[in-house]
């Protein structure tokens, strides 16, 4: 086992580092390195004054060298202007030369400068996190036991009507991207000129405007049902039906046992049968499913941060995407291949575990 | 000239409608609820000694449930019905189904012969078995033919998809033209976008960009997927752990940021989706050389001139679509030259391009774990075992003994990825990526209309619900299919 995880950690660390090297290629092409010095600088620059611009900053030095400097494996680069200011990438203009450091990478623990936010890395990326945090355990405590149940319920009487309209609700939910279920739910549910929320204000059942808030800038400091309610449910609702799908074909097949089988013929309660004993069985491969879903739970807080306005990680993502941002771009990527893997490590190590039929070498 | 109901002078209908409706649901949830005690009904032993029972409440309610669904179905079939007589004068709705008769005659034309000619046409045919296939094919049939229709032949559209009209910024379906003229159609059937454009008529445009890219796409990423797929799970060893880990990686990558990686202006700038083109586009030409060459290697007499045809065509069709105007690719800075302008068959926008690379790029790794997965498990068969014995090639064992049983699980995978390619592709256009602004694909429309969400929802609403019935009739297709299928 343990053997099995260092592996793991190692194969987990290679992913890491191509990954995060092809991040490094893509944004430190030429035209994308255009674009970052004229959006930091300004739009008229001339091809030179970009150039020159770019070559002060350390942008121009082959690309082995940056991701050497970036790991912190490579002395960061000095400029020195023709003025006499010297500034490198791990120290500022006007720095003492005893306190000039040579490496400044993310093995010193140094995540870089965000270009747009200019701030350091680290920081902007840990409060983003942090919100973004709040909003998944939120999903997930909506999503996984909304899921379980219905796939539950579903699969205990497999055909039945009960299973056929549960089933069909989960295939409408893997059939409604999470730009389609948060504009409908919007619109229905959050317009003080459409949707039902006119005619309960009417009614005077609800005291606000809306039943619920379109955006979810609020919730950031705040939340609560009103402001973070649909941003909960649209990114849960696209993850449930495939977790309930799969809930459903486990608890069919633990239906169909004989062991089962043997508890009904002794004549055990029918909802004793599924609580005590179908229940434990049918339950470990949805806990490799869910663990797998929250990687793709990720797109899904994109979608719906930028749809709702709430500036978590999602948020951050497309920003640095669209701006170029180099280093705040790498870190995002390492926190979001980080979760990939080890959700991945989990539920490979979680299944053992729950399943003592098999054994890992 | 008076705007549009949504049902015009067949409201009279609607109460009933509305009833039959709220109904349904209603019992539907009773139903339910009745069948957690399942009731079964009284038995009474027959003199010849067979049993009968009765129904009991639950088949009492399921009668009810049937009776009301076949209402609400014919009602809304009035009001398509209605739509042909009256056009108009049946109201939005009315208009709407009169505007797409094209579509619905293409549909029960598709639909008569499938079902007459079933016994004949294999697992297609067995389709039409299934209640949910057909429903599920139904539906994306429908927007297939409208986007044939509306973006090839150009008649289901009122307007033009991109020219503006003056007063018509985000009025509500079924708004008269301030100012039409006399052979313009008279009304904003779906209403106006917030650059007072025709929402019914991009609806129909941008069903045509699905229709293109999303199955072509899913096309190539499965002809990779295939090609790499299969020797990784035969051959294992070294081979399969190097692709692993490359499909890995890609999987690792949260789409979002791929694409926001992979598809911006200053990417295209710089050729990449150019070489990821002339790289991705190439394994359909290697599989079918492949293919063919393992099945027929022994008779070289017909091998030779059957690849030369095939590839020649292949490869006319490969270098048309990786060239632009001469070039394949054409940096600032450099040029590499690509057949000429003269025997270029088709341009492909370079926008396109690069959507369509970037989806094929994101779908090919996961129809790569699952062939290499399903042919892991179809190598061990008594089958594959014969053949090699026999002393077939490791090729011909791949392509012409493991693929044709691995077929099932696949068909119904590209249903659903066909599915998902076009979720990715909402994706793009509602990040804004890839498309022009002004392309009426369902994703970016989505995106321009989510500004004024809470104001004018219409403009968003109807693309988000084209999208959201195509996917669900692709998966309730790959559900039919699965259980098809599944049957023999």
């Amino acid at each position: 086992m343990g053997i099995f995880i260092l592996r793991r950690l190692g194969v987990m660390l290679l992913t890491a580092l191509c990954l995060t090297f092809i991040v490094f290629w893509l944004t430190n092409l030429y035209p994308n390195l255009e674009k970052l010095a004229k959006t930091q600088g300004n739009f008229r620059m001339s091809d030179a004054a970009v150039e020159s611009y770019l070559g002060n900053r350390g942008y121009l030095q082959p690309t082995w060298d940056k991701f050497g400097e970036w790991l912190g494996v490579m002395p960061g680069w000095v400029t020195e202007t023709e003025d006499g200011k010297v500034f490198g990438r791990c120290f500022q203009d006007g720095t003492p030369e005893e306190e000039r450091a040579t490496f400044c990478g993310i093995l010193q623990g140094d995540w870089g400068v965000s270009t747009v936010f200019k701030d350091d890395v680290s920081s902007t990326l840990l409060t983003r996190l942090a919100l973004t945090g709040k909003l998944m355990l939120w999903v997930l405590i909506l999503m996984v036991p909304t899921a379980l149940i219905v796939g539950v319920l579903a699969g205990m009487k497999e055909g039945s009507k009960l299973d056929r309209s549960l089933s069909t609700f989960s295939i409408a939910t893997t059939a409604t991207p999470e730009y389609v279920s948060g504009v409908i739910f919007i619109a229905v549910l959050a317009s003080s000129r459409f949707g039902i929320s006119p005619w309960l204000a009417d009614m005077g059942w609800i005291d606000s405007k809306t039943l619920f808030l379109g955006s979810a800038t609020s919730a950031m400091e705040d939340a609560n049902f009103w402001n973070f309610f649909l941003p909960v449910l649209t990114i849960s609702l696209y993850g449930m039906g495939y977790i309930a799908r799969m809930t459903r074909a486990s608890m069919t097949e633990v239906m169909t046992a004989q062991y089962i089988r043997t508890a009904r013929l002794k004549g055990v309660k029918f909802s004793d049968i599924v609580l005590k004993h179908a229940l434990r069985n049918a339950l470990i491969a949805p806990f490799t499913v869910i663990m797998l879903q929250i990687p793709w739970l990720l797109n899904g807080v994109v979608i719906v941060e930028t749809l709702f306005n709430y500036k978590g990680f999602g948020w951050l993502l497309v920003q640095a995407a669209s701006n170029n941002d180099i280093e705040l771009l790498l870190a995002v990527s390492v926190v979001s291949v980080v979760v990939v893997l080890v959700t991945q490590l989990i539920s490979d190590i979680g299944y053992v575990y729950l399943n003592p039929r098999i054994r890992i070498t | 000239m008076e705007p549009l109901t949504w049902t015009g002078s067949l409201s009279f209908l609607n109460i009933l409608f509305q009833g039959a409706l709220v109904l349904l649901m209603l019992m539907v949830v009773v139903q339910i609820l009745v069948s957690f005690f399942a009731t079964v009904g009284a038995r009474a032993v027959n003199p010849d000694g067979s049993l009968s029972a009765s129904s009991g409440v639950s088949g009492f309610v399921g009668m009810i449930v049937n009776g009301l669904f076949w209402i609400t179905l014919g009602l809304l079939l009035v009001y398509l019905a209605g739509g042909f007589m009256m056009g108009t004068n049946a109201g939005i709705i009315g208009a709407v189904s009169r505007q797409m008769l094209p579509v619905w005659l293409a549909l029960v034309v598709t639909f008569i012969l499938s079902i007459t000619y079933k016994r004949k046409l294999g697992l297609y045919g067995k389709l039409f078995d299934s209640t949910v296939g057909m429903i599920g094919f139904a539906i994306v049939m429908f927007w297939v033919f409208t986007g044939i229709f509306g973006g090839v032949f150009d008649i289901l559209v009122t307007h033009d998809s991109l020219s503006q009209m003056s007063g018509m910024k985000n009025k509500l379906p079924g708004t008269p033209l301030a100012r039409a003229g006399e052979e313009e159609f008279q009304w904003f059937l779906l209403g106006g976008d917030n650059l007072a454009r025709d929402v019914f008529s991009r609806l129909i445009k941008g069903s045509w960009v699905v229709v293109q890219i999303a199955p072509l796409a899913t096309l190539f990423a499965f002809m990779v997927g295939i090609t790499l797929g299969l020797p990784a799970g035969y051959y294992g060893g070294r081979l399969d752990t190097f692709l692993s880990f490359l499909a890995n990686l890609i999987l690792a990558f949260p789409v979002i940021l791929l694409f926001y990686l992979l598809v911006t202006p200053e990417i295209v700038q710089t050729g990449i989706p150019n070489y990821m083109a002339v790289f991705l586009f190439v394994f359909p030409l290697v599989f079918v050389t492949i293919l063919l060459n393992s099945r027929y290697y022994t008779q070289p007499s017909f091998r030779t001139p059957l690849l030369f045809v095939v590839l020649g065509v292949l490869g006319w069709l490969y270098l048309s679509l990786v060239s632009t105007n001469g070039a394949i690719v054409d940096a600032p800075t450099y040029r590499i030259p690509g057949l000429p302008a003269v025997i270029d068959l088709f341009d492909i926008d370079p926008g396109i391009l690069v959507v369509f690379v970037s989806v094929v790029f994101v779908n090919s790794p996961t129809v790569f774990r699952i062939v290499r997965g399903l042919a892991m498990d179809i190598k061990t068969r008594d089958y594959v075992a014969a053949a090699q014995t026999r002393g077939e090639g490791p090729w011909y064992i791949m392509l012409w003994e493991i693929l044709p049983n691995a077929r099932g699980p696949l068909i119904v995978d590209f249903c659903l990825r066909i599915g998902y390619t076009t979720i990715l592709l909402g994706t793009l256009g509602f990040f804004g990526l890839g498309l022009e602004s002004e392309s009426p694909d369902w994703g970016s429309t989505i995106n321009a209309g989510r500004r004024l969400l809470s104001l004018y929802p219409h403009a968003a609403i109807a693309p988000a619900l084209a999208l959201l019935s195509l996917v669900l009739g692709l998966n309730l297709l790959a559900d039919g299919l699965r259980e098809e299928s599944l049957r023999d």
